[in-house]
């Protein structure tokens, strides 16, 4: 018995429709995330994710809306991350149907966030989001940046993921902003060097653009792959990357005859 | 008439999936904290997701194990789900916190020993002879998250008219419970809520055995 890689697709939402989305044939609306899971679900996704990246406050409801929805149509297990500041932020998301949700900017200003939500709802809920790029002046050679990559946070990605872990996260996903968008590859030097210094699985996420590539991700120590445009564009589906990692001898789990 | 099944509301995370995933399988599902309609219903799922200690303490403020206990002793099914499995056992040990849990089964809930944990994914599991929950879909892959596990079945000698059933899973060389089916009992350590359409089918058999 081994436990299979995991296929994630995400799915960026802006005020309850996805962004970024689209060449999906025979979809009436790809804009329609409960339908997009739906999509993924059937190609044979092992989790969605939902970055929900609504700048108003306002709009934020309709983000329980959608998840709400999604929860009651798919039965897979589904991650919510972006905006989450407080533990109540995630007993609504958590009520509303999530299983897990990324947290990121609010646990680096303040870590002891970690430890207050796993205290509340396990730590299996906690999945740390970082995103990292590569910086000379850091000890591990990757820094951590907030506001989409655009500003440095001044801290060491590594030593991050290592805090994170002893404070209690359940799942770590490590998003390259360096190969965020490219297509070039996962940053595996990254993969490895957090692979290192945590127990918790790890999601790699940034640069995915060829099967092959999510074989190179696992191969340096990735126990989940997420993302995001090669699913929405149409360059690959959720099938086409399970076969290549089956090919490759790594364990997925079979998408369901439908 | 589809069979009522009453989901156990007793502290946060997510039922809705749960709730949404048994009416799939054909149950008419009551999501409730009330003593009677709990023990009234056809079936019983006691959920649960968090530390084994916090899951206890919500538990009790409902009358949770008694609700289970009286269910059990009139023959009436209890299905519990992830660390509503575990609180079924005699005891929980987290972070070198022990913890009384409901004692309908004698073990201990452990941390499990791997390289990476939580042991987060789809995983196998081997079916026990005589499964009826797991009819038709013994070589599926259902959804674990969990860092706590049984890895000894201490029931040694069930009553005859009332097998323990127990299904096992491994991770990492670690070898632990991913089921049980005892008389009225059942449990899964796995979120069959989640675990799309393998989960699906093992919702629909245990449903389908309340009528």
């Amino acid at each position: 018995m081994t436990l299979a890689v995991r296929v994630i697709p995400c799915l960026d939402v802006d005020a309850g429709r996805v962004v970024k989305g689209v060449n999906f044939v025979d979809l009436r609306d790809a804009g329609d995330p409960v339908e997009m899971a739906r999509v993924y679900d059937a190609e044979g996704a092992d989790e969605l994710t939902f970055l929900d990246i609504t700048a108003s406050s306002d709009a934020r409801a309709t983000t329980y809306d959608v998840v709400s929805t999604t929860a009651e149509q798919v039965f897979i297990p589904l991650t919510v991350g972006g905006g989450i500041r407080t533990v109540d932020d995630v007993d609504r998301l958590l009520r509303a149907g999530a299983d897990k949700v990324g947290v990121n900017t609010a646990a680096l200003q303040r870590p002891e966030l970690i430890a207050e939500i796993a205290e509340r709802f396990g730590n299996q809920v906690l999945v740390l989001s970082v995103d990292a790029r590569r910086a000379d002046d850091q000890p591990s050679g990757f820094e951590v940046t907030t506001h989409g990559g655009r500003r440095s946070a001044g801290r060491d990605a590594i030593a991050w993921v290592r805090t994170a872990t002893e404070l209690g996260i359940g799942e770590v996903l490590l998003n390259s902003m360096d190969a965020d968008g490219t297509r070039d590859g996962f940053d595996l030097a990254m993969i490895r060097a957090a692979r290192a210094v945590t127990h918790v699985p790890l999601i790699a996420s940034g640069g995915a653009g060829t099967p092959q590539h999510f074989c190179d991700a696992v191969d340096a120590g990735a126990d989940a792959l997420l993302a995001a445009s090669v699913f929405h564009f149409g360059v690959l589906t959720v099938g086409d990357v399970k076969e290549a990692l089956r090919a490759a001898g790594h364990v997925v789990r079979a998408t369901s005859a439908r | 008439m589809a069979p009522g099944v009453a989901v156990l509301d007793y502290g946060s995370g997510n039922l809705r999936s749960a709730v949404r995933a048994l009416e799939r399988a054909g149950a008419d599902v009551t999501l409730t904290s009330d003593f009677d309609t709990a023990l009234g219903a056809d079936g019983l799922v006691v959920p649960g997701v968090g530390a084994y200690a916090a899951c206890m303490q919500g538990l009790r403020s409902v009358r949770g194990e008694w609700v289970i206990g009286r269910r059990l002793a009139g023959g009436r099914p209890v299905l519990g789900i992830c660390v509503g499995m575990q609180i079924l056992f005699e005891t929980g040990i987290e972070h070198g916190v022990t913890t009384p849990g409901c004692g309908e089964w004698p073990g201990t809930v452990e941390r499990i020993e791997a390289d990476i944990v939580p042991h987060m994914g789809w995983n196998t599991v081997d079916v026990a002879d005589g499964s009826t929950l797991f009819d038709g879909i013994d070589d599926e892959r259902f959804y674990f998250v969990h860092s706590y596990g049984v890895r000894r079945w201490e029931l040694e000698e069930p009553n005859p008219a009332m097998p323990a059933r127990v299904t096992w899973t491994s991770y990492a060389g670690d070898r632990f419970v991913a089921a049980v089916e005892n008389g009225p009992l059942s449990a899964t350590q796995f979120h069959p809520e989640k675990s799309g359409d393998a989960g699906a089918a093992l919702l629909r058999n245990w449903v389908t055995s309340l009528s």
